[in-house]
């Protein structure tokens, strides 16, 4: 009975894998340049032995799909991934579906942190002064969430939960405000804001490959517990796991590759809420299975979403606000299907 | 003490209020020990002190002559099992997840389950009487299959202590007196050591070997049922008028009470 649940997972995760490196090359192929899978693989392979392969190629291909496409979808991918992670163990943490890196307000800490570097015009720390103030904003949100919702070493979700809306609405006004002083610069916050994968770099991929692989390794060593936190504390503490400690060490965690993610992309809604919610339909909630699933199903779907407003769309499409308007929707069905469920029990 | 516990002026509080109040007491292994006191007189609170869910802000708890907070969490989930008041599970795991949850505290971290951790869930659904719905999400049963599960879980969990919360609280009387008998089983059978919260006097009496009776944080009375389940100490803990006799259908003490003027 559990070699064959076994072997489903395992062919699920093969499949998916395919999926994902399918949709990045399938992406690549798109845009205003039609460039075929057999050209691109020409063109990667050409990275690691001798150009002779690029031989008889237009010279402008190798350049649109080193500089401008890839690393645009890795960004995408990579993004995809560690929201759909972050959305997995704050769900799992928070014991709440509708969780994810946006409920806690980690991620309006990390705009805000962005923001501030905008206005500022704080830039001395060239291309990671962005990331660093949105890291910033982002693990300073946490710790005054956790502040405000432990009391007498205890955290609940409920408490986590409302703080993180709280501070969250505090820090969009601060946002707002920032707008506000912004003046002229007012339409590079309200671009960033809105989430982009645009004119990304190969610096953007390494610095959010390093965070992701980080994030999957802490992730998956805890998630066993994971899932007997989903006891609640009492039972979980009672059962040997370190519960207090391993939620902080996962909260952290979360919230960094969280960070990172706003960072390089900005503020892109509802990924970490919907993958996490359909991968528990196909694979049940156990957040070993679950974990690496997610990272895939969203890697491939913000590529795909990614695709949609770069090639397909007529002009393009903020992706926070695409993701937002697809995302939204779903939100309020999961959001009444659960208060029918709760009806009846 | 092997698999005693040993309790020194041991108190907690929230904030100012004092929830276990210096309470110094001993429990011997291989005894079935009732809890029973008014609503919110600390018997949670206490249990989360013998399980090491919580140190006490002064005194100590002692378990195989150890201070609990000296144990590893894993270590002591190994010899210590709860069965909680509150059964909420957060996802819908199936019954046998559920159950197997019982055995973490001995699987290691990447390993899968071993034969001897199979055949132990297998007893334990069986004994609780759940095995044919292993396959059913929890989240879809009803409060008292729940209950179940979380009992079996505790059984799978083979530790020499159990601790039950109200495990019966959501049980008809057939599964209370069926959960009753498998804990009264493991204490004569297998000299495990169970102690529970109980509301009802009269299951109190007929299962276990001593009573703690706690009022207000405080331990009042703890003696063996033939000692304790008296008129007069009931009237001192609940202030409710009773008779308590030797029933000679259950062989037991039984509490009967007086409800209202007839």
């Amino acid at each position: 009975m559990m070699p064959k649940k076994q072997q489903n997972f395992f062919l699920l995760l093969c499949g998916l894998i395919v999926t994902t490196l399918g949709t990045i090359i399938l992406s690549t192929t798109m845009g205003y340049i039609e460039i075929t899978p057999g050209q691109i693989l020409r063109v990667l392979a050409a990275q690691f032995s001798d150009s002779q392969l690029l031989a008889g190629m237009d010279q402008t291909i190798p350049f649109v799909v080193m500089d401008v496409r890839l690393p645009r979808i890795l960004t995408a991918a990579l993004v995809g991934g560690g929201l759909a992670m972050s959305g997995v163990i704050y769900q799992g943490i928070l014991l709440n579906p509708l969780a994810d890196p946006y409920t806690l307000g980690v991620s309006s800490g990390a705009a805000f942190g962005a923001s501030l570097a905008f206005l500022g015009n704080l830039l001395l720390l060239g291309h990671f002064s962005v990331p660093l103030f949105a890291f910033g904003g982002a693990v300073a949100t946490l710790f005054i969430v956790l502040y405000l919702s432990t009391f007498n070493g205890q955290m609940s979700a409920a408490t986590l939960i409302l703080s993180g809306v709280i501070v969250g609405a505090i820090l969009s006004a601060g946002i707002s405000f920032l707008k506000y002083l912004a003046d002229e610069q007012v339409s590079v916050i309200i671009f960033w804001l809105m989430g982009s994968f645009a004119s990304r770099t190969w610096s953007d991929v390494v610095l959010i490959a390093v965070a992701l692989l980080f994030g999957t390794v802490i992730s998956l060593y805890y998630s066993r517990d994971l899932n007997i936190m989903s006891l609640g504390g009492r039972s979980a503490d009672a059962l040997g796991v370190e519960t207090a400690r391993t939620r902080t060490i996962l909260l952290l965690t979360a919230s960094l590759v969280t960070a990172v993610c706003v960072a390089v992309s900005g503020v892109i809604g509802f990924i970490g809420l919907i993958v996490p919610h359909l991968m528990r339909f196909v694979v049940g909630p156990d957040n070993r299975k679950l974990l690496p699933l997610s990272i895939l199903a969203g890697a491939t779907l913000l590529v795909l979403a990614d695709t949609v407003t770069r090639a397909v769309l007529p002009s393009e499409v903020p992706i926070g606000v695409l993701t937002a308007l697809i995302g939204g929707p779903f939100f309020c069905m999961i959001f009444r299907q659960r208060q029918r469920r709760l009806k009846y029990e | 003490m092997s698999n005693g516990y040993a309790l020194k002026n041991a108190s907690y509080s929230y904030g100012e209020t004092p929830a276990v109040n210096d309470i110094t007491l001993e429990l011997a292994p291989g005894k079935f020990y009732g809890l029973v006191g008014p609503n919110g007189c600390g018997k949670t609170t206490f249990l989360d002190l013998l399980v090491g869910n919580k140190v006490p802000e002064t005194g100590t708890v002692y378990f195989n002559d150890k201070p609990l907070q000296h144990y590893k969490r894993r270590d002591l989930a190994r010899q210590i099992a709860l069965v909680p008041q509150d059964f909420a599970i957060g996802f819908s795991f199936t019954v046998e997840e559920v159950v197997l949850m019982g055995r973490h505290p001995y699987i290691n971290r990447f390993a899968s389950p071993s034969e001897t951790d199979w055949q132990l869930i297998e007893e334990a659904m069986a004994t609780i009487g759940i095995s044919h719905y292993r396959e059913h999400y929890i989240n879809e049963l009803s409060g008292g299959e729940k209950q179940r599960a979380v009992v079996a879980r505790a059984l799978a969990q083979d530790t020499p202590v159990l601790i039950f919360d109200e495990a019966t609280s959501n049980l008809d009387v057939q599964y209370t007196l069926q959960i009753f008998n498998v804990a009264r089983k493991l204490v004569q059978e297998k000299g495990r050591t169970v102690i529970a919260v109980i509301h009802n006097l009269n299951l109190a009496a007929a299962y276990c070997d001593e009573i703690l009776f706690m009022k207000q944080g405080k331990l009042v009375q703890h003696g063996p049922v033939a000692e304790t389940m008296a008129p007069s100490i009931i009237k001192e803990i609940f202030d409710v008028e009773t008779a308590v006799r030797m029933d000679s259908f259950s062989k037991t003490r039984q509490v009967s009470f007086k409800y209202w003027n007839r």
